[in-house]
C-alpha cells in the first residue's frame, strides 16, 4: 500500500490543513532560495570583473535594504499563515467526539474505548478503529518513558509523557488503513513501535465496536480447548488478558480479539500463523529486548495455542 | 561605559602617535634583531615529552585542539557511516538495535560536544591573539587545562563505548528514558559526565577568549576595529558563559537522580520530565548558534580577503551576530512543540524562531553585496567553501523557518526532515565554512599553501556527496520516516532514498579523505606561502608563517580596520615591552589604550595534573557518589600547586606604556 504513512497524502481535515501550510511554505521558500542563489551567482560572475567595484555605495545599501524588507514581509506572511492554520486545527474540538484512551508502553500501544458500563469498555492494542467523518480525540498517557503518537496521514504528533495528560484531535475523512509510529525515541525497540489506524464508515465502526465488546468465543475443537488451557494455566496469563477466560494479566497487549488484528508485535509483522508461531516460540529473535520472555512450549503445545488464538475473532 | 566620540577617538590616535616615536633606538634593525633572539629564547616552545605536556603556547594548544577535534570528527563520521550502512536497506541486520542506539547517540554527542564546539574554539585559540596583535592568549595555563579536559573527556567516552557502556539515550538524553528506572547500567551516567567534561573545557576556553579579546588587543584596535572573526569569537564566548550553566544544572540533576536518588525528573515524586527538556534546550539551542556564529566570522574574513574589499556593512554584521546570540536564547521551546504546551505560549516561540532569520538574512545580503562590488574577485578553494554557504545553508535556514511553525513542526518533528534540516544548517553553515577557513589559514599555520587542484576536487566531491546524502532525507521525513530508528519495514517507499543517502555518505567519505591527503601532503610539500599569500587585511598576515612563538616583534599597532591594506595609516609599533622575560601589554576594554604590562606564566605541568585530578573525580563519581568527596582532594592539591605564589621573582618597573605592573602576579 503506497503512502500509508505520509504527510503529503492527507486523509483527514487536520492533515489536510497542515499539508496546505506545507505547500504554501514550500513555494515561498523555494522562491526565496532561487532569488538568493541567483543573486549570489550573478555576484560571483560580476565580482570577477574589476569594474564591479564601481557600483555606488548608496545603490548597494538601497538594494540590501530592499532585500531585507522583502524577507521581512515574507517572514510575516509565513508567521501569519502558521498562526491561522494553528487556530484552524483547534476548531475540531467538539463535545460529541469519540474519546479513545491510548497508553504508550515500551514498545506497544494500549487502546481503550470508554463506556459508562465498565463491562462494555473495549480494550485492544496497536490497532485503532475510528469512524470517518467524526472528530476523534485521543487521551494520551504513558506508563514508562516519553512516547509520541504520530499518524501522518491524519494529524501531527503529540507526546505521551508520564505524569501528564495530552490530547490529540483528528478526524478521518477518507476511509482507509493508515500506519502510525512512535516518534519520540523511547529506547531499544523504538523502531518497532508502530500501530495501525483503520478508518471506516460509522456503521462499520459500530459493528466492530459491538463485536469487540463481546468476550472471547469459547474454543470448539479439542486442540483449541487444549490451547486455551495452556494459555490460562501457562505463563501467558501472567501478562495477557483474554476477556471471558481465566487469563487476566494487564501488563501486555489484550488478546481478546487478537485474530481480528492485522499485525503483531506493534506493527512489526503481519498477523499470520507463521509469524505468530515464530513470535510465541522466540519473541526475542523477532524484536530483541521486548518484554515477552521465551515460552519454552513443546511443538504440539505451540500448535494448540496457535489454534486457539486463531479463534479469538 | 560610554563609547568614545569621533573627536575623542581622533585625539587618542594622535596621542598614540605622539607616544610612540618612530626613531626610537629600540626600533633599529640591530636592536630588533637582538630583541627577537632574546624573545625567541624566552618564549621558546618547550622541548621533549615533558616539555610537550607542559606547553602553554596558544598556537600549540590551538593546533592540538584542532587535530584532536578532527580526530573525534573522524570517529563520529565513521559512526555515521555505520548508521548509513545499516539503513541502506529495510530490515537490515548489520547493526542490532542495541548497538545502533549507542552509535547514533555517540555520533550526536561526539559531533556536538567533541567536534563542533571544540573545533571553532580551536580556530579562535589559534587566530584570535594573532588577529588582535597580541603576543599570547590570556590565562595560558587555564587554556592548557581546557585542552586536557576536552581530550580526557573524549578518551573517556570512547573507552566506555568500546567497553559496551556507550550512552544510548540520544545526545539529548531525555529522562525518564535516561533516568534511574529505565536507563540501565552506567550508560546514561557516562553521557552526563562527558557533558561535564565538555562544559568545563568550553567554559574555561570561553574565559580565556573573552579576557584575551577584551584586554590584550594591541593599541589602536578599538572594539569597532576588531576583525569580524574576533567579534564572532567574543560573542560566542559570552554565549558559552550563559548557555553552559543550563546544561550543567540539568546534567548534574540527572546524575544526582541516578546516583543518590534525588527525584528531579520523576513525576511520581513531584519531579517533572519536562523540566529536563526546558533546561536542556535552553542550552541546546544556543549551542547551535555557538557552532554557527564563528562560521559567520570566518565567512566575513574569507569573503573580505578574496573580494579585496572590506565586508559590506561592518556595523550591521556585528549587530547581526550580537542579535543572533540574544534571540538564540529565546527560541528553545521550538524543540518542544510536540509536548503539548499551551498554544499561546508556543506562538511566542514561533515568532522568535522566525525573527532569528532576520540577522542572518542581513549578513547574507551583506556578503552578496560585498561580492557584487568586489575589486577583482578571486575564486579560490576557501572562497568556494564560503560561497557554498549561499546554496546549502540557506536550504537549512528555510526549512528552519518551516520548523518554527507549530502545526508543520508537529508533523515533521522527529522525522528525517529534521535530520536533513540540521545537517544542512550545521554542515552547510559551519563545517563548510570551517573547512574553507582551514584552507585559508593553513599557510599561516604551516608556512605552506594547500594544493588548489586537490582542494577544488575535494570541495566539489563534498558538495555533491553532501547534497546526495541529505537532500533525500527531506523527502523521507515527508513520507513519514521517523528519526532514531535502527530499521524500517519494506513497502513504505523509504528504500530508494535511504540507498541514495548511503551512496552520498560514501562520496562524503571520499571527499574528506582527499581533503586529509591534501592537508598532509601540502604540509610537507606545499608551495611556500610567505607571510601574506592571499593579500589579507588583518594582523595575522603581518607576522611570519608560521608565526614565531612570541607572535610579533615589534608588536604592531593599528589605526584602521584593515591595517595591512592601509600601510599609510599604520602607526609605529609598540615599544617598551621587556624581551628578557615573558610579558604582554594589557589595554583598555573599549579603545585598547595601553594600560599596563603583565607577566605571563608557563610552561607548567600543573594544568595537566589538575586535569587528571578533575577527570579522576568525574569518572570516580559515576561509580560511587563518594568519589565527588574524596576525588576533590587531589584537585585541591593540584590547584595549590598551580596557584603557588611566584612573587618576588620579577621586579616591578615602569614601562613605556605601563602604568604599573600588576601586583596580582602569579595567579594564573
Amino acid at each position: 500500500m503506497p503512502h500509508l504513512q505520509s504527510i503529503l497524502h492527507p486523509a483527514g481535515i487536520q492533515a489536510q490543513r497542515i499539508s496546505e501550510l506545507w505547500w504554501t511554505m514550500f513555494w515561498i521558500c523555494t522562491a526565496v532560495w532561487f532569488a538568493v542563489a541567483i543573486a549570489a551567482s550573478i555576484a560571483i560572475v560580476r565580482g570577477r570583473r574589476a569594474a564591479a567595484a564601481d557600483t555606488s555605495q548608496s545603490t548597494i545599501t538601497r538594494n540590501v535594504a530592499i532585500a531585507g524588507g522583502v524577507s521581512l514581509v515574507a517572514l510575516f506572511a509565513l508567521l501569519f499563515q502558521s498562526v491561522v492554520i494553528g487556530r484552524a486545527l483547534d476548531t475540531l474540538r467538539s463535545p460529541d467526539a469519540l474519546r479513545i484512551q491510548v497508553t504508550g508502553n515500551q514498545w506497544w500501544w494500549d487502546v481503550q474505548y470508554d463506556h459508562p458500563v465498565p463491562s462494555l469498555r473495549v480494550t485492544t492494542a496497536n490497532e485503532i478503529h475510528i469512524p470517518t467523518g467524526r472528530p476523534v480525540v485521543f487521551n494520551l498517557l504513558s506508563t514508562d518513558v516519553i512516547h509520541s503518537l504520530w499518524i501522518p496521514n491524519l494529524q501531527g504528533k503529540i507526546d505521551l509523557i508520564p505524569g501528564r495528560l495530552n490530547e490529540l484531535w483528528l478526524q478521518a475523512d477518507t476511509a482507509g488503513v493508515y500506519r502510525g509510529q512512535c516518534a519520540e525515541y523511547c529506547g531499544l525497540q523504538h523502531a518497532r513501535m508502530a500501530l495501525v489506524v483503520v478508518a471506516e464508515p460509522p456503521e462499520q465502526f459500530e459493528r466492530w465496536l459491538t463485536a469487540n465488546r463481546a468476550p472471547a468465543p469459547p474454543p470448539v475443537s479439542p486442540e483449541q480447548q487444549r490451547g486455551r488451557d495452556i494459555v490460562e494455566r501457562g505463563p501467558c496469563a501472567m501478562c495477557h488478558n483474554i476477556t471471558g477466560t481465566l487469563a487476566g494479566g494487564r501488563t501486555a497487549p489484550d488478546l481478546t480479539h487478537i485474530a481480528t488484528r492485522s499485525t503483531i508485535a506493534a506493527g512489526s509483522v503481519p498477523n499470520l500463523r507463521g509469524y505468530l508461531a515464530g513470535w510465541i516460540a522466540d519473541p526475542q529473535s523477532m524484536k530483541p529486548g521486548n518484554r515477552m520472555p521465551p515460552q519454552g512450549l513443546r511443538a504440539e503445545e505451540l500448535q494448540a495455542v496457535l489454534a486457539y488464538l486463531e479463534t479469538l475473532k | 561605559m560610554r563609547g568614545p566620540t569621533g573627536e575623542e577617538k581622533k585625539r587618542h590616535d594622535e596621542q598614540l602617535h605622539a607616544r610612540v616615536v618612530h626613531d626610537d633606538p629600540r626600533l633599529d634593525a640591530a636592536a630588533l634583531e637582538h630583541d627577537r633572539q632574546l624573545l625567541g629564547r624566552v618564549w621558546k616552545n618547550s622541548r621533549g615529552f615533558i616539555g610537550w605536556l607542559a606547553e602553554v603556547d596558544h598556537k600549540a594548544i590551538g593546533r592540538r585542539f584542532l587535530v584532536t577535534a578532527f580526530l573525534w570528527f573522524a570517529l563520529g563520521g565513521i559512526l555515521a557511516a555505520l548508521m548509513r550502512l545499516q539503513l541502506s536497506r529495510p530490515e537490515n541486520t548489520f547493526l542490532g538495535p542495541d548497538l545502533y542506539n549507542q552509535v547514533f547517540t555517540m555520533h550526536g554527542t561526539t559531533m556536538m560536544f567533541l567536534f563542533a564546539v571544540p573545533v571553532v574554539l580551536a580556530m579562535g585559540i589559534y587566530f584570535v591573539p594573532l588577529m588582535i596583535g597580541a603576543r599570547t592568549m590570556a590565562l595560558p595555563k587555564l587554556l592548557a587545562y581546557s585542552y586536557w579536559m576536552m581530550l580526557f573527556g573524549g578518551i573517556f567516552l570512547y573507552v566506555m563505548f568500546l567497553g559496551n557502556t556507550g550512552p544510548d539515550n540520544g545526545w539529548f538524553s531525555y529522562p525518564p528514558l535516561a533516568g534511574p528506572e529505565f536507563g540501565y547500567g552506567k550508560r546514561a551516567d557516562v553521557w552526563a559526565q562527558l557533558i561535564t567534561f565538555s562544559e568545563v573545557s568550553s567554559l574555561t576556553t570561553a574565559t580565556c577568549l573573552i579576557t584575551t579579546i577584551l584586554k590584550h588587543r594591541t593599541p589602536g584596535m578599538s572594539l569597532n576595529r576588531m576583525p569580524l572573526f574576533v567579534w564572532a569569537m567574543l560573542i560566542v564566548s559570552f554565549m558559552i558563559l550563559f548557555a553552559m550553566p543550563a546544561v550543567m544544572v540539568s546534567s548534574t540533576c540527572l546524575i544526582l537522580d541516578r546516583l543518590v536518588s534525588t527525584q528531579f525528573f520523576n513525576h511520581a515524586e513531584g519531579g517533572d520530565a519536562l523540566l529536563w527538556q526546558h533546561l536542556f534546550w535552553f542550552f541546546g539551542h544556543p549551542e547551535v548558534y555557538i557552532i554557527f556564529v564563528p562560521a559567520l566570522g570566518m565567512m566575513s574574513e574569507v569573503i573580505g580577503t578574496f573580494t579585496r574589499r572590506p565586508v559590506f556593512g561592518y556595523l550591521a554584521m556585528v549587530l547581526s551576530m550580537v542579535s543572533t546570540a540574544f534571540i538564540g536564547f529565546g527560541v528553545w521551546v521550538h524543540h518542544m512543540f510536540a509536548t503539548g504546551l499551551p498554544q499561546f505560549g508556543q506562538s511566542f516561540f514561533t515568532a522568535a524562531s522566525i525573527m532569528i532569520v532576520i540577522p542572518t538574512a542581513v549578513q547574507i545580503f551583506g556578503w552578496i553585496a560585498t561580492i557584487w562590488t568586489a575589486r577583482g574577485l578571486r575564486v579560490t578553494t576557501p572562497f568556494l567553501y564560503m560561497a557554498s554557504f549561499f546554496f546549502i545553508f540557506i536550504i537549512g535556514g528555510l526549512t528552519g523557518v518551516m520548523l518554527a511553525s507549530v502545526p508543520l513542526d508537529r508533523q515533521v518533528h522527529d522525522t528525517y526532515f529534521v535530520v536533513a534540516h540540521f545537517h544542512y544548517v550545521l554542515i552547510g553553515g559551519s563545517t563548510f565554512p570551517l573547512l574553507g577557513a582551514i584552507v585559508y589559514w593553513f599557510p599561516k599555520m604551516t608556512g605552506r599553501l594547500m594544493s588548489e587542484r586537490l582542494g577544488k576536487a575535494s570541495f566539489w566531491l563534498l558538495f555533491a556527496g553532501f547534497n546526495l546524502t541529505f537532500f533525500p532525507m527531506h523527502l523521507l521525513g515527508l513520507y513519514g520516516m521517523p528519526r532514531r530508528v535502527y530499521t524500517y519495514p519494506a513497502g513504505l517507499g523509504w528504500f530508494n532514498m535511504n540507498l541514495l543517502a548511503t551512496i552520498g555518505a560514501g562520496i562524503i567519505f571520499l571527499s574528506l579523505l582527499l581533503y586529509l591527503i591534501n592537508v598532509i601532503g601540502s604540509a610537507r610539500h606545499g608551495a611556500a606561502a610567505g607571510d601574506n599569500p592571499w593579500e589579507g587585511s588583518t594582523l595575522e598576515w603581518a607576522t611570519s608563517s608560521p608565526p614565531p612563538s612570541y607572535n610579533f616583534h615589534p608588536q604592531p599597532t593599528v589605526a584602521s580596520r584593515e591595517p595591512l591594506w592601509h600601510p599609510e595609516l599604520t602607526p609605529p609599533p609598540v615599544i617598551g615591552l621587556d624581551s628578557d622575560h615573558k610579558e604582554v601589554l594589557v589595554t583598555h576594554v573599549l579603545d585598547a589604550e595601553p594600560d599596563h604590562r603583565y607577566p605571563v606564566h608557563g610552561p607548567s605541568l600543573w594544568p595537566l595534573v589538575a586535569a587528571l585530578a578533575t577527570s579522576l573525580m568525574f569518572i570516580w563519581s559515576i561509580f560511587n557518589p563518594w568519589g565527588t568527596v574524596w576525588g576533590s582532594i587531589p584537585i585541591l592539591l593540584a590547584l595549590i600547586g598551580w596557584f603557588w605564589p611566584t612573587q618576588g621573582k620579577k621586579k616591578l618597573e615602569r614601562g613605556e606604556f605601563g602604568t604599573r605592573l600588576s601586583l596580582r602576579e602569579g595567579l594564573w
